[in-house]
Order: C-alpha cells, then sequence, then structure tokens
C-alpha cells in the first residue's frame, strides 16, 4: 500500500515566554492508503499538535513530514494554504459553518480558493458531496436550521467536495450524543470502505473502535500503536440504540 | 478568489449588519456631503464676487485722488482736490487704451418731491456715464452734450428713489423734484440694478451733468474720481500705466515724489475678492474633509470589530486553502463596499443639499464640475486606506488560534 503520511523524528517546541514546551519529542508514524486512524490520548499528550500538523496548519521545529510524496517542512505560509486546499478535508468539533449561509454555499467554500474549478463544476461537486451524506434534501438550509448531527454532515460533505488525500477529524463527535456519534461515525467508515483515508482525533474508547488501527499518544511521543480487533460496525451499532433512549 | 465572489462575500457580511452598515456610512456620506456643498457655497461665492465686479462697470479703470505729503504731513485721501475735469480729457486724448472716461461729482441729501422727501446720492457723470458703468435709460432719455456745459438742472432717477418719493411703477420723467433746495427736471429713469457685492443698492441714487453737480451743488472746482473704460479687458493694466504717466506729467509730479492720485481696476478687485474667498473655500473645504476623515476612522473601527467577530471564520477560511491575500481582498472589498457606497450617497445628498440651500438661502451655490469624481476617488482611498489595516490584521492571523478562538 502507499504511504499517505510519513512522520520521522518529528519533534515540535512551544515558546511560552523563556519556558519552552516539548509538544512533540520524536514522533515516528506511517499512515497508508485506505487506513482510517484514530489518534488518542490525554489532554497535553500532544494529539491535538500532531493534527495542526498533519493537516498543516503548523510546521515541525524539526524533523520531516512526507504527505503524498511532498515534503511539507519546507513550504511557506502560503503554499501551504494551497496544500491544504488541495490535499486535505477538515471536519472540526465546532462543525465551523459559516452561518447565515446555505449548506450548499458552505460546501462549496474549499473549491471557491482553487482558481481552477469554475463556478458551473463548483456547483455540481458540491451537489455531489451533499448527496454522498444523505443532504441532498436540505442544500438550501441554513446551518441553523439543521441539527448537529446534520451540521456536522455539511461539514463532510464540505471536506470532501475538494477530493481530498486524507480526510482529518478533529473529535468530530464531541458536540454529540451516543446516537448521533455513531450516524457520523458509520458515515465515515461508509467513506473509509469507499478508499478515503481517514485520521480521527477523539478521546473515547467507544468511537475508536470505529477506526481501523489505534495510536494512543502520551507526553509527546506514541504510547502504543494496535490494529483494532473486533472493529465496531457503526451502522450496526445503531441498530442496537433504542430511538428512545437518546 | 474572483473580484465578483469577493464583493458577493463582502455584500452578504454587510446585510447580516444593516443597522450597523448603516450608521458606519452615515460618517462617510455625510462627510462628503459636506464637502461637495461646503465646495459649492464657496465657489459659489466666488463666482458671484466676479460677476458682480464685472458687473461694476465696462473694464472699470477708476482714478481717485491719491494720499500726499505735503511739508512732513500725510494728508486723507478724501481731503485731496487734486483730480479736476480737465484730467478726463488729457485721459481721453493721450491714453490710447482708454476707450471712455467720465468725472465723478457727488453729494449726499435729501430729495424732496411734494410731501415726500428721501435722502439719496447725486452723482454728477458726464454722457459715457450709460457705457462705462454699463446702465441704461428705461424711460426718457440721458442728457445732452448742451446740457453738460450749460450746467443744465437735470437729473435721470434710480428705481429705489422713484419708489420712495413717487409710488412703485410710477412714471417721474418731467416732474420737477429738489435736492439741496435747488429744482431738477427729472428727464429719464435708470435700469434696476440691485444691491451689489457690498450690500450697496445700486438704484438708490440720481445721475445729473457733473458741471451741475459741481458748481450749482457743491461749489467746488475739482472732481471726486474719474472712471474709465479700458478698450478691453486685457488692457485695464495698460490703461493703468498710460493713465499713471499722462497724469504724472501733467500735474508736474517730480520722479522722487508720490502720486497724488489712486488707480484701481477690476483686475485687481478681482484678484483680493478672490483670494478671500478662495480662503473661504478652502476653510469651508477643509472641515468638512475633516467630518469625511472622521467618517473613515468610523469604518476602521467598524472593520476591526468585524475581523475580531468573524476571527473563527477567517480560522476555517484559512485552513480549507484560504491565504492571506485572499482574507485580505476579502475585508478590503467589505470596506470598499462601505465607502463607495456611503459615497455615492454622499454624492447624491451633497447635490440635494446643494441645490435646497441655493434656492432656500437665495445663496449662489455651484456644484463643481469634478467634484463628484474627486469624491468618489477619495472614498475608494480611504475604503482602501481605512480597511488596510483590519484586514492586514485579520490576514495575519494564525489559522490555529483563529479556529479556536472563542
Amino acid at each position: 500500500m502507499k504511504k499517505l503520511i510519513e512522520i520521522i523524528s518529528l519533534k515540535k517546541d512551544y515558546y511560552v515566554g523563556e519556558v519552552t514546551v516539548h509538544a512533540l519529542r520524536g514522533v515516528e508514524m506511517v499512515v497508508t492508503e485506505g487506513e482510517f486512524v484514530a489518534i488518542m490520548g490525554a489532554s497535553g499528550s500532544g494529539k491535538s499538535t500532531m493534527l495542526n500538523i498533519i493537516g498543516c496548519l503548523d510546521k515541525p521545529t524539526s524533523g520531516d513530514y512526507i504527505l503524498d510524496g511532498i515534503n511539507i517542512s519546507g513550504l511557506s505560509r502560503n503554499e501551504l494554504a494551497s496544500y491544504r486546499n488541495r490535499k486535505l478535508g477538515f471536519v472540526f468539533q465546532t462543525y465551523n459553518l459559516l452561518p447565515r449561509t446555505t449548506a450548499l454555499d458552505n460546501v462549496e467554500l474549499p473549491l471557491m480558493y482553487n482558481a481552477s474549478v469554475k463556478s458551473k463544476e463548483r456547483r455540481e461537486r458540491a451537489i455531489a458531496a451533499l448527496e454522498s451524506v444523505g443532504l441532498a434534501d436540505r442544500m438550501h438550509h441554513k446551518p441553523n436550521q439543521l441539527s448537529g448531527g446534520q451540521q456536522q454532515r455539511v461539514a463532510i460533505a464540505r471536506s470532501l467536495v475538494n477530493d481530498p488525500v486524507v480526510i482529518l477529524a478533529d473529535e468530530a463527535t464531541g458536540n454529540l450524543d451516543t446516537r448521533t456519534s455513531y450516524e457520523i461515525m458509520a458515515l465515515f467508515q461508509e467513506l473509509n470502505s469507499k478508499g478515503k483515508t481517514v485520521v480521527f482525533v477523539t478521546h473515547e474508547p467507544d468511537i475508536a473502535k470505529c477506526a481501523t488501527r489505534n495510536v494512543i499518544f502520551k507526553d509527546g511521543l506514541i504510547l502504543r500503536e494496535s490494529a483494532v480487533q473486533d472493529r465496531t460496525n457503526a451502522r450496526e451499532m445503531l441498530a442496537s440504540i433504542p430511538i428512545e433512549a437518546d | 478568489m474572483s473580484i465578483k465572489n469577493l464583493f458577493k462575500i463582502a455584500m452578504n457580511a454587510l446585510l447580516r449588519n444593516k443597522f450597523r452598515a448603516f450608521l458606519t456610512m452615515l460618517g462617510i456620506i455625510i462627510g462628503v456631503a459636506s464637502v461637495i456643498a461646503m465646495l459649492g457655497i464657496g465657489q459659489g461665492s466666488k463666482q458671484s464676487i466676479q460677476s458682480q465686479i464685472a458687473g461694476m462697470g465696462l473694464n472699470l479703470v477708476t482714478v481717485v485722488p491719491g494720499s500726499q505729503q505735503r511739508g512732513g504731513v500725510q494728508f486723507g485721501a478724501a481731503t485731496m482736490q487734486s483730480l479736476k475735469e480737465t484730467d478726463v480729457n488729457i485721459i481721453l486724448s493721450e491714453c490710447p487704451a482708454v476707450l471712455a472716461a467720465t468725472p465723478e461729482v457727488r453729494g449726499n441729501g435729501q430729495v424732496v418731491f411734494g410731501a415726500l422727501n428721501w435722502p439719496t446720492s447725486l452723482y454728477g457723470e458726464n454722457e459715457s456715464y450709460l457705457q462705462i458703468r454699463e446702465r441704461s435709460v428705461v424711460n426718457g432719455r440721458m442728457f445732452t452734450d448742451r446740457e453738460i456745459s450749460g450746467a443744465a438742472k437735470v437729473c435721470l432717477m434710480g428705481q429705489t428713489v422713484i419708489k420712495n418719493l413717487f409710488g412703485e411703477g410710477a412714471d417721474p420723467v418731467g416732474q420737477v423734484i429738489r435736492f439741496k433746495k435747488i429744482p431738477f427736471l427729472v428727464i429719464g429713469v435708470l435700469d434696476t440694478k440691485g444691491l451689489n457685492t457690498f450690500g450697496q443698492d445700486q438704484d438708490d441714487l440720481l445721475i445729473a451733468p457733473y458741471t451741475t453737480v459741481q458748481k450749482r451743488v457743491q461749489a467746488i472746482t475739482w472732481v471726486n474720481s474719474i472712471y474709465t473704460s479700458a478698450v478691453d479687458a486685457g488692457s485695464t493694466d495698460l490703461a493703468s500705466q498710460q493713465i499713471t504717466e499722462a497724469l504724472r506729467r501733467h500735474h508736474k509730479i517730480k520722479a522722487s515724489d508720490q502720486d497724488d492720485f489712486t488707480i484701481r481696476n477690476q483686475a485687481e478687485l478681482l484678484s483680493t475678492f478672490s483670494s478671500v474667498s478662495n480662503i473661504l473655500t478652502v476653510l469651508l473645504g477643509a472641515i468638512a474633509g475633516i467630518s469625511l476623515l472622521v467618517g473613515g476612522i468610523g469604518i476602521m473601527n467598524i472593520m476591526y470589530v468585524s475581523v475580531t467577530e468573524r476571527t473563527r471564520e477567517i480560522g476555517l477560511r484559512m485552513a480549507i486553502g484560504g491565504k492571506g491575500r485572499d482574507i485580505l481582498m476579502q475585508f478590503l472589498a467589505e470596506s470598499m463596499l462601505l465607502s463607495i457606497t456611503g459615497g455615492i450617497i454622499g454624492i447624491i445628498v451633497g447635490i440635494a443639499a446643494s441645490k435646497i440651500i441655493g434656492t432656500t438661502m437665495s445663496w449662489p451655490v455651484v456644484v463643481l464640475p469634478g467634484s463628484e469624481v474627486l469624491s468618489f476617488a477619495v472614498c475608494t482611498i480611504i475604503g482602501i486606506f481605512f480597511g488596510w489595516y483590519p484586514a492586514k490584521k485579520a490576514a495575519s492571523l494564525d489559522p490555529i488560534d483563529a479556529l479556536r478562538y472563542e
């Protein structure tokens, strides 16, 4: 399998006044195409820093990060922005949809920053993305007219619209109830089964069991890395949760 | 991101806070409107003064007695008796740049007709008066050469005097009035000219042959002033120079001595009063400009608020691929939309205000051609200038911090 993400002895230091915080202290990690990786760890373990670097939002202090064959460490701010635009899809805990803007316009947003996509193609791709997350009938709804789960699905559609090599999700189920969380996980599993690579940060062990591999961080290093035995099928899990329990 | 999309996003952002956008624009609207109105008022007053001065007479060059030093004592100009009626002939014969000339002898007093009386001024002139001062006789006739040489007791009457002695619209021609107990036959009526720039009523006067006023009314041998017309508008300075030379020679003034007369021409008056109204225009414009500046600061303020409010949106846009430049352009588009829309409304309000001030206050208000274009350009610059720092702040945000901003 092709190595999509390759992280080699990566370190990240923060300077807070005169104190140096070693957020990551030499991480080695590989994500291959088609994987569904859940990154876990306690607060301050370095998992968010790791996701920021994987997401090209932050640059490592030392070490190399190779995304889809290109070493990110040497890129400028603008090059990182274009890279994010073409290679990555983001899903956030708080959805981060633009308020008072329709689902369709929200999903179109990443393509607005890609000059090679014309407005007609942009609309078509946004509609296709919304259909793939099951929101074909909600295209013209605004975020305040949608439930939390629906908003997160719009956000997932937005992360898909530029056809990224990796989808990065930061606590994507953190604001949702158990049932809706499994709905979202079912969607991620479905995308994964179609070949999308997903890197997912969570602190809920139950949710992490939906992934194919778990990576556990502690004090800026990988504590444990293991393939998931008896992986949860979110769709089946959903059927077993009684609706009235919510 | 295309320009069209930039402005679409900016428009949506502004429409989210309609009232706030309107209040911000109001600063620019008031600023632009006052700049246009104030420049209009300044320009209007300038044009009105210019037309008033031009209306004083045809390429007018005025000679008045000058201050003179005798035995170390400086005598006031008004007491001087240095101008004589012969000077008029000297000017006419020796100054080719002078078209016409008339002496003027003034007298003030009560004019009486029957039981009514009215205080007015009697001006003694020659037959060139109408040509030089650009006036006309609307009823009756002008006095003749024979009446001048004979010092005939005839006069022409201004409209204000007619109104007060005979009543509005009455015909005084053929009536005899008294000025300082001397009877005058009214032979003509002067046209209406109204107030001049200095608020003087140009219709409150009697005109008589200068000989009559000089000999019969004032009993003097000199004249108060001499009015001349230059041959054309460009020759007033030349005429002034020729008159100076001729009069100095005939008055036998030594090269080392001062003139015993003073010459003023319209060009000098025009430049004096134009500089006054230019100062006025600059002053009014500066005050209005300050209000425009305050409007610009209002835009800057609200753009800072907008950037802070939308920090998370900025973070998201950066995360999904928005470059610093895209974010900068987005906020610049917003501030420019505010300032340009405000500017357009301001131009309309300013022109309307100019018209209203012009008609209600009966002030001449001129909308300067090009002041709309200038205001529009200034607004665009204000939009960029005051929008730049907030937009720069937005563009330099760190995407991670911006996404986490509460």
